[in-house]
């Protein structure tokens, strides 16, 4: 278990500090001259009108929430894939019945205008 | 004697010594990769276009990522007055750290003996390796939309939630597309499907090796297209398309934490090319069992095979123009996902019928 692990957890270490020693390194040794138009949000030169925490289209909304439906039935098909061939045609089969409830909600999903973008 | 898998148990001293020079090789040689191939597609696309790119710093402009580097380095890091502090430097580092550490389960050759041990050469073989990477590549979305979010600009916010959607749809093909070769192969580990892959093609055809490109031709294409929008890149790159949304969900950022993004965008790039070439072009393995050729080490011709894809990748960005975001959407959707979906169906089917 360490034996695979550790390795992975050496290299989140070396990443991070690579990362952080970088930005940490740049503000040491980059220009410092802060102006309050320097710091304002960029909007083409304009001054900033308003608020960027706007409510934005539900659409974005309905696509995570499908995400999350149809990535957990994909991540359902892992175990079953690694064990097809020894599943046989039973494995086949009972995927199938699976895939066929999966496709009726994309159907319903389609129908219902989710996948529309205009 | 046969000689046994290095492991902690056997001798620790060894195991970490040979871990950190492996780490050490493999980020370097990632970095190193990341820096030039900014230059490299500099010089493509310019070439492309009747131009000849950098040409300045160095013989053809070959110091140029290091020019770039510096300047990046002695710039002003403006963190705006309006932005949300903690994620707003954090964010930069999320999308780096897991583009860099997924290399991590890419086998670059076979095992080495030494000393009575054999010495894997990839940094860790895990057995969910393909889970590992796929993990990894959706936890890089959580940076994007929290620099997309806490600059509070509106372009950084419309890039960062538009490539959210964009990334979280393509993931899904993604994930179902590659279902098809775990059918084949029954594991998920990529060393044993790289060793898989070494085999005769469909066991009877021995010059040429058995890549997962030629029995899953569909899944190939599949992969290749919904990696590229995963990463973000042309002709997907909605997030950052700089003629409507400035520069996307990095606008406010500027200095070093620009050059994270910017070296996450290209450490990606090296993260899907690997694993096609592993997944579907045999890894590290040679392309025919020519002994000219096998007497080749393994991580040449992995290279090589990234290399290529990541040139692939290039000539797209100067060839297509961007796509509509909605056209986009409908592709992941209506027509990856249900292509996925069937190719997975027709592989089973014709398992099941040869068994």
């Amino acid at each position: 278990m360490l034996d695979s692990y550790l390795p992975i957890i050496t290299l989140i270490v070396i990443a991070l500090c690579f990362s952080i020693g970088s930005v940490i390194f740049s503000r040491l040794i980059g220009e410092k001259k802060p102006t309050a138009i320097k710091l304002s949000p960029y909007e083409c030169g304009m001054p900033p009108v308003g608020s960027a925490r706007e409510r934005f289209s539900i659409k974005f909304y309905i696509i995570a929430m499908l995400f999350i439906v149809f990535d957990i039935e994909v991540v359902f098909m892992y175990p079953w894939a690694v064990m097809f061939k020894r599943l046989g045609l039973f494995g086949f089969v009972e995927m199938g019945v699976f895939i066929l409830i999966l496709l009726v909600g994309y159907a319903y999903v389609w129908k219902k205008g989710a996948l529309e973008w205009e | 004697m046969t000689p046994e898998m290095l492991s902690l148990s056997n001798s620790p001293g060894l195991f970490v010594g040979i871990m950190l020079l492996k780490l050490l090789v493999v980020f370097s040689v990632t970095m190193l990769i990341v820096a030039y191939a900014t230059w490299c597609e500099r010089k493509v696309i310019g070439h492309m276009q009747t131009r000849l790119g950098p040409m300045r710093t160095g013989w053809h402009g070959l110091l140029q990522p290091i020019a770039d580097g510096l300047k990046l380095f002695f710039k002003e890091d403006i963190i705006p007055t309006e932005a949300t502090r903690v994620p707003f430097l954090l964010a930069p580092m999320m999308i780096l750290v897991p583009a860099l550490i997924t290399v991590a389960v890419i086998p670059f050759g076979p095992d080495l003996k030494l000393g009575g041990f054999l010495i894997p050469q990839q940094i860790t073989d895990l057995n969910v390796g393909v889970l590992y990477i796929l993990a990894f590549a959706g936890l890089g979305i959580y940076g994007i939309v929290l620099a997309g979010w806490s600059s509070n600009s509106k372009y950084s916010l419309l890039g960062g939630v538009r490539a959210s959607a964009q990334m979280i749809s393509y993931e899904l093909s993604a994930g179902l597309t590659i279902i098809a070769v775990f059918m084949l192969s029954e594991t998920l580990s990529l060393r044993e499907i790289v060793a898989l892959q070494q085999q005769d093609l469909w066991g009877v055809c021995s010059f040429v090796p058995n890549w997962y490109v030629f029995t899953q031709p569909l899944a190939f294409g599949l992969f290749v297209i919904t990696g590229l929008a995963e990463i973000n890149r042309t002709p997907f790159d909605m997030p950052e398309a700089e003629s409507e949304l400035v520069s996307g969900f990095c606008t406010e950022y500027s200095s070093m934490k620009y050059a994270l993004f910017f070296m996450a965008e290209y450490a990606n790039m090296i993260v899907i090319a690997a694993i096609t070439a592993t997944l579907f072009l045999g890894g590290w393995s040679a392309p025919f069992n020519i002994a000219i050729l096998t007497m080749i080490p393994g991580f040449v011709w992995l290279l090589l095979k990234i290399f290529a894809l990541m040139f692939f990748f290039m000539w797209l960005r100067a060839t297509f123009p961007r796509v509509r975001y909605d056209q986009l959407m409908r592709m992941g959707w209506k027509v990856l996902l249900p292509l996925a979906l069937a190719n997975v169906v027709i592989t089973g089917l014709v398992v099941v019928i040869l068994q």
